[in-house]
């Protein structure tokens, strides 16, 4: 049974992979564009800017205008920040695939993560915004992860589920699932609001609170997790429904099996022996 | 074939069986055949069956054994739980040993019970007679006989002074039970109109702890849940407290209203800098609404999806809740935190019968 558990288990170790790669992915870029305030680093800055600018008007403007400012179709992005970039395009809602209000994760398949950076550079260059969170921001180490479950609970719960399963909003919409957030975009997604979510900024919830959140974020989806369909991590309760419900029914159809007359062919059979 | 009609109280009688007393109808009717034989129709049927009942048996021992070995092998306790063991993945495996080994057992002891019964036991048919549920006659005078003797020498009749008094003196142990409902209570008196807020109490957030400033939540659209600072630990305090903090973009925020006393009034000069405040409370039935939509200001509730319009004074768009959100007046400290500028105008949270 424990290999059944530990089984279970590998595809919360998968999660955990894919974290740390783009963890590491984070580290890389923080050091290649964190450098200082130098002028080689300034220049650096400014070709990842033009950079971004030529992706920008080769695939973003036609929705969000020329200089970002916005059209009827989506809106500007002039102070919106790298972070907002950087969430929208690394969980592949942008490009959305189509116009509707709520676009849904899916495998960004047309942009590398360096040239998110670039447009996430360009928009910045804009007039600025939340800038996307380095390595030791989103870092869980030392994290409070109980504190973490209060603040959760308290402020993310209500739409995402005590253990980010996600569910349902007003009028078809919904909160995603956390399960496959990396913590930078749980850390980005606070700070900027994507779609129907409140902001959550550093004034209400502290970067260290940001920390203990994205640990029970993370740590929830280490633990066991019973049952098949587990509802969110609501444990085995469609499992006890379906044997309450489909085993009382069985017990029923058991009773009238045992209980009804026996085939005509049996009793016959034992008169003519009889006979 | 084993012929008994001259001994109807024969040795082959089976307990559970009924009493071969109707058997003299059909020895009457067909005098050469019994009513019904132990014999097995088919002899090797009833072999097998009989081996696979016991095989079921045997089955369910070995499960009932397997249950005990699993509930004194398989410790749950987190003392006991190996170091670096995982307290829920050890309950699971004690709650998976448990319950097979107990469902195998009673499963087998089930199904072998029943292909005893259906393959191993003759096939009769038994009717049960009817009695009048009557006493007998005799009983029935014995009865009033008794009764009447027994009146007669406790003479309960005869002095009534005893009678009334010993009525008396037990009516007031049976109001007593009535009485003890007095301490239900105590009643809430005017708790349900009133929270904690008052003028100059500050707001700070539940978790972190933090009084707040405008430019703390100065984003539009943010959102954040506050409680009445120091209040943190009166669990009864809080479930009326909670208040929702929204920040709205310029131009966004509607006029509010909200009902102060009987009057509706305009709540504009109750928010600090386009930041309303909300009760946390649904009016429908109490559950927290936080469900905040930045986009369309909906603040939804997750249990009965009572919509509130929050650019609009929190009012029902949509739901079983009756009333909007009771809003909370707000002022800023001298040290420029928010903080309450009164009590709600209000009851929060859902109706009460005293309500009005």
């Amino acid at each position: 049974m424990s290999s059944i558990i530990s089984r279970r288990r590998h595809p919360a170790a998968g999660y955990a992979a894919v974290a740390g790669g783009l963890v590491v992915a984070g580290v890389l870029y923080s050091a290649l564009s964190g450098g200082g305030a130098s002028a080689a680093t300034a220049a650096q800055d400014q070709s990842q800017v033009s950079q971004g600018h030529s992706l920008f008007l080769d695939s973003c403007s036609s929705c969000h205008g020329l200089d970002a400012q916005g059209t009827s179709q989506a809106p500007s992005l002039i102070g919106a920040g790298a972070a907002a970039v950087d969430f929208q395009m690394s969980t592949g809602r942008m490009p959305a695939k189509d116009l509707s209000a709520e676009n849904e994760r899916k495998p960004q398949t047309e942009f590398t993560q360096q040239q998110i950076y670039d447009i996430a550079a360009y928009v910045a260059s804009l007039a600025g915004g939340p800038s996307i969170p380095s390595a030791s921001q989103v870092s869980t180490s030392g994290a409070n992860t109980a504190l973490g479950e209060e603040l959760f609970s308290t402020n993310c719960a209500q739409c995402h589920g005590f253990a980010g399963a996600g569910g349902a909003l007003t009028y078809g919409k919904n909160a995603p699932s956390l399960n496959a957030s990396t913590p930078t975009q749980i850390y980005e997604a606070m700070l900027t609001g994507p779609e129907a979510m409140p902001v959550f900024g550093d004034g209400t919830i502290t970067p260290a609170e940001k920390k203990d959140i994205i640990a029970y974020i993370t740590d929830t989806r280490t633990e066991a997790n019973p049952g098949g369909f587990s509802l969110g991590r609501t444990g085995t309760v469609t499992e006890g429904l379906l044997g309450w419900l489909g085993g009382l029914g069985f017990l029923v159809l058991i009773a009238m099996w045992l209980t009804a007359k026996r085939r005509d062919g049996h009793v016959k059979a034992e008169s003519e022996q009889h006979s | 074939m084993i012929q008994t009609p001259e001994e109807p109280l024969g040795p082959r009688r089976v307990i559970g069986t009924p009493s071969p007393a109707p058997r003299a109808v059909d020895a009457q009717a067909e005098p050469e055949q019994p009513a019904f034989s132990a014999d097995p129709p088919n002899v090797q049927h009833a072999k097998n069956a009989e081996r696979l009942v016991a095989a079921l048996f045997v089955l369910a021992f070995l499960a009932g054994c397997g249950f005990i070995a699993a509930y004194i092998g398989l410790e749950v306790g987190s003392s006991t739980i190996p170091k670096g063991g995982n307290d829920v993945v050890a309950v699971l495996r004690s709650n998976m040993a448990l319950g097979t080994s107990l469902a195998v057992a009673l499963l087998a002891l089930g199904t072998g019970s029943m292909i005893w019964v259906r393959h191993l036991t003759p096939d009769i048919e038994i009717a049960e007679e009817r009695h009048e549920l009557e006493s007998a006659p005799e009983d029935r005078r014995a009865f009033k006989r008794d009764f009447a003797e027994g009146a007669a020498i406790s003479q309960v009749t005869r002095r009534p002074l005893v009678r009334r008094t010993m009525l008396l003196a037990t009516a007031p142990l049976a109001l007593a039970p009535l009485v003890l409902l007095r301490d239900l209570g105590p009643l809430p008196q005017t708790d349900l109109r009133h929270t904690v807020w008052k003028k100059g109490l500050r707001a700070v957030t539940l978790g972190g702890l933090r009084p707040l400033r405008p430019a703390d939540i100065s984003t539009p659209g943010s959102m954040i849940t506050v409680i009445p600072e120091g209040y943190q630990d009166n669990d009864n305090a809080l479930a009326k407290a909670g208040v929702i903090l929204i920040k709205f973009g310029p131009g966004e925020l509607h006029i509010p209203t909200n009902y102060n006393g009987g009057t509706l009034v305009s709540t504009m000069n109750w928010t600090i800098d386009n930041i309303v405040a909300y009760s946390k409370i649904c009016t429908h039935v109490g559950c927290p609404v936080a469900l905040y939509e930045q986009t369309t200001h909906h603040i939804l509730c997750p249990c009965h999806q009572s919509t509130f319009d929050a650019a609009n004074g929190a009012n029902v768009i949509f739901g079983p809740a009756a009333r909007a959100l009771p809003q909370l007046p707000l002022m800023l400290t001298s040290e420029g935190y928010i903080a309450a500028a009164s009590d709600f105008t209000q009851p929060v949270g859902p109706s009460f019968w005293e309500r009005g």
